[in-house]
């Protein structure tokens, strides 16, 4: 096992790509950094905080990202934006076999907000000439900072997401709600509730991600792998169409008729029929899977 | 003082409209320079749940279904998201995801889309709705932002004098419509004739994401478009 939690971007590029395939687009060497962070005393990166580029995955030439989450949350800035959706362009111009994004961040960055917001929605909108072209887009989540604020919205803009358990993906983070709405409406002290909130798990059992994985690098490079193919193996439902966005609002209104009432993820594991949803969060990605696939709501 | 929501459509659709609000919600239909369009939007400072991001998506997916190639107007007035553990619980990422891919959806299948931004637009709010458009208007007194400058100035750790000081000649900390005008984020800002303004952003409305070239243009984003070009031209693997 190879944690990908603890990797830091580069690290997990190279777990998932084909071993010494990556060749970096705008490589720290350039030193392309933020225009706007030396004037608040912030230090800068030589990536931005993003590294971007192709590589080969089980031969297959793919572009890819990774945030990194070491520099300011993977949080996303005028030039970390501009990499993104770069590389998403590019991607439409060259057809790889498909766009893997390795998505960490906190959201848009407070230090440029907002240049960081256009920046999101730029990069929701290559995202989705990508799969208008006919190339799949497939996200990870599996870093310590989780995938918040616009870019949890930009990974359910792509048409797959591969989540280890620790990875988190949501909107506002249980900080932001604490701060906005009081401790009583979510204790962002509370791990265990963080974490069946936003976790893997139950995104996975609510059908927001499409495969769990353990947390190791090898694990994700083999789930993006295959959804790519399977989204090859349907190459029709890789863009946007009206029926598949006709199913979704289904699925989420579903949802919300069915959930809207519950108080605690774990109220929705239950009446969706885990047997003992207490004991999911315990239980080992493997096992997880073994014991709900077949309960997990969208497959 | 900004403009309340039926005023606004009185002015921008005379003649006639069947816009209404619930919860607020709004939805309906307008004559626009002899055209049938679908109005949608948002007012009361609306914090958007899993619930108005999901009727918004309805609406627009109807549109695309029932009336093919009806242009679609989005009247912005958010304060962002809704901070509370059961949208997160329910997944309020994916239902805002939903809300910018029927967007995306509908401009695919050349409906055209403008989005005006008539009172407050916040975080996830706008990407969302205006900044998912064709392209997004505003009017004079419209607050745009992520957060204020005191509530930066508390995370960046950057006193609030010294983020206002900087603010004078960079948009990209401080709130306000004229901001993000040089950024590119917003095309235009109507001063009057809003009837008239709204058919020609119609008019002129194009599929192309051009928010980037806009912000170089315009003095607001200098690295954007350049960043984004250098990535495309930068040579591949030998």
């Amino acid at each position: 096992m190879n944690s990908y939690l603890e990797a830091n971007a580069r690290e997990r590029l190279a777990a998932v790509l084909d071993a010494g395939s990556f060749y970096e687009f705008l490589p720290p060497a350039l030193k392309i950094v933020s225009p706007h962070l030396a004037q608040l005393d912030a230090p800068v990166s030589f990536d931005d905080g993003v590294a971007i580029g192709q590589g080969r995955l089980f031969g297959e030439t793919v572009f890819v990202a990774a945030q990194e989450g070491g520099f300011m949350g993977g949080a996303v800035g005028e030039v970390h934006g501009a990499k993104l959706t770069g590389l998403l362009l590019r991607a439409v111009r060259e057809r790889p076999f498909a766009v893997v994004l390795l998505l960490e961040s906190g959201g848009v960055r407070l230090h440029e907000a907002n240049a960081g917001l256009i920046a999101v929605s730029e990069v929701m909108r290559a995202l989705l000439e990508v799969r208008a072209a006919g190339i799949p887009v497939i996200v990870l989540v599996g870093g310590s900072n989780g995938c918040f604020g616009g870019m949890g919205i930009v990974a359910r803009c792509a048409n797959a997401i591969a989540m280890s358990e620790e990875g988190r993906l949501a909107m506002s983070g249980p900080e932001v709600i604490e701060t906005a709405n009081g401790v009583e409406e979510f204790d962002s002290r509370d791990r265990a509730l963080v974490w069946r909130t936003t976790g893997g798990k139950h995104r996975y059992l609510l059908g927001d991600c499409q495969v769990l994985v353990a947390d190791d690098g090898a694990a994700f490079r083999q789930a993006a792998f295959g959804l790519a193919q399977e989204c090859h193996a349907d190459a029709g439902g890789i863009g946007l169409t009206l029926a598949a966005l006709e199913a979704e609002q289904q699925l989420l209104q579903d949802r919300i008729d069915s959930f809207g009432d519950a108080t605690d993820p774990l109220d929705i594991w239950t009446r969706i029929g885990v047997a003992d949803a207490a004991g999911l969060p315990m239980l080992e990605a493997d096992a997880f899977v073994a014991a709900t696939a077949k309960l997990r709501l969208g497959a | 003082m900004s403009m309340d929501w039926k005023t606004l459509a009185a002015t921008l659709f005379p003649d006639g409209h069947t816009v209404v609000e619930q919860d607020d919600f709004l939805t309906g239909t307008a004559q626009l320079d002899g055209d049938a369009v679908t109005v949608i939007g948002t007012t009361g400072h609306a914090a958007i749940g899993v619930e108005i991001a999901l009727l918004q998506a309805q609406a627009i997916l109807a549109t695309v279904r029932q009336h093919p190639q009806r242009s679609i107007v989005i009247l912005i007035d958010t304060q962002g998201q809704r901070l509370r553990h059961r949208d997160e619980m329910l997944g309020i990422n994916s239902y805002m995801a939903h809300l910018a891919k029927c967007i995306d959806l509908a401009r695919r299948r050349r409906h055209k889309i403008v989005g005006l931004v008539y009172d407050q637009a916040l975080s996830g709010g706008f990407i969302t709705s205006g900044l998912m458009a064709d392209g997004c208007y505003a009017l004079p007194e419209a607050t745009i932002r992520v957060m204020g400058l005191a509530a930066m100035a508390r995370i960046t750790k950057v006193p609030e004098a010294r983020l206002t000081e900087l603010a004078k000649s960079n948009p990209v900390f401080a709130p306000g419509a004229v901001n993000y005008l040089q950024m590119g984020g917003v095309e235009a800002i109507w001063q009057a004739d809003l009837a008239q303004q709204l058919v020609q952003a119609l008019h002129q409305s194009s599929p192309q994401d051009r928010r980037s070239a806009a912000g170089l243009q315009r003095g607001g984003r200098s690295l954007a478009w350049t960043v984004t070009q250098a990535v495309i031209d930068h040579a591949g693997p030998p």
